[in-house]
């Protein structure tokens, strides 16, 4: 699938295409607020965790034979860099939750190595987020999230957690790493909601 | 300031004294004279000591032992938000007259 996004569509891409406080750049800066996880595929596992405790897991091979995208988006970082047209390949978390029974309105992403991020779930439905494992035709790197990160590109990118291991569906709120340390709990980068006070 | 950790596609990061700058800004004092207990390992060491990861939309100090989070800290738009909630005790030299 082909995602479009704002402005995407042959044109020279210019500043009306980015949101505010925000400048584009060409490279893929690597920013981390720790080390970075090292998980082999063998070992790795993604889980889909109900509010009853309920687990659906995959492991790698099940996980990369899942009917996959391929979006191309602008992505956002808090610290006010952009990147347009970033191209991903991952499963929608629409195939993720397809069969799950969940009352769920609130999703935390946990990584490997800790990180955490709360994003409501509506906000990762509708063709909206992936679970992404290429980057341009490659395996995702470790410095950017691999073997496989959220992606949420219409949310600042702290959004977008490295490492995933696990979609905790939550009745409630649960603030994550970021968001506990004075940024702003939605995140929409439209809006310029960077910090719990904006 | 000393980068150590210099594999070439790990996220690097610094000492602890990387801190000096913003909170001495916030608080008027040298804090990376404090010794902090992580509430990960509970052992104490000066921040100093820590592993500061600064490439990230704040400040995060780790634990060399063990990894875990002593402190964060993000500077906002009016103000510098400092969490030590993984920290079980921050210790200050009393200051000399």
């Amino acid at each position: 699938m082909a995602v479009i996004t704002r402005g995407f569509g042959g044109r020279r891409r210019d500043d009306a295409d980015l949101p505010p406080g925000q400048y584009r750049t060409d490279d893929f800066p690597v920013l981390s607020a720790g080390p970075t996880p090292r998980i082999d595929l063998d070992e790795w596992e993604f889980a889909v965790v109900t509010e009853t405790g309920e687990r659906s897991t995959w492991s790698w091979a099940e996980f990369t034979a899942l009917p996959a995208d391929e979006p191309t988006v602008d992505i956002h970082c808090v610290t006010r860099w952009s990147k347009f047209g970033t191209s991903w390949r991952g499963v929608s978390v629409d195939t993720l939750l397809a069969d799950v029974d969940t009352a769920a309105e609130y999703v935390v992403a946990h990584s490997y190595g800790g990180y955490t991020t709360n994003i409501p779930l509506e906000g990762l439905l509708d063709g909206q987020a992936w679970v992404a494992y290429e980057f341009d035709g490659e395996p995702l790197a470790p410095v950017h999230g691999g073997p496989a990160r959220l992606l949420v590109p219409h949310l600042y990118f702290w959004k977008s957690a490295k490492w995933l291991r696990a979609l905790e569906l939550r009745l409630d709120d649960e603030p994550g790493f970021w968001e506990t340390a004075g940024y702003h709990n939605d995140g929409d980068p439209w809006r310029e909601q960077r910090y719990l006070e904006d | 300031m000393l980068t150590v950790h210099v594999e070439a596609d790990d996220a690097p990061w610094v000492d602890g004294n990387a801190l000096a700058g913003p909170l001495g800004e916030i608080m008027g004092t040298d804090l990376t004279v404090a010794e902090l207990t992580c509430a990960g390992c509970r052992t104490t060491r000066p921040l100093a000591a820590m592993r500061v990861f600064d490439r990230a939309p704040g400040l995060v100090a780790r634990c060399p032992g063990c990894e875990d989070v002593v402190m964060r800290v993000v500077r906002m738009t009016g103000r510098v938000l400092v969490d030590v909630r993984g920290s079980l005790i921050v210790s200050l030299p009393v200051p000399t007259a």
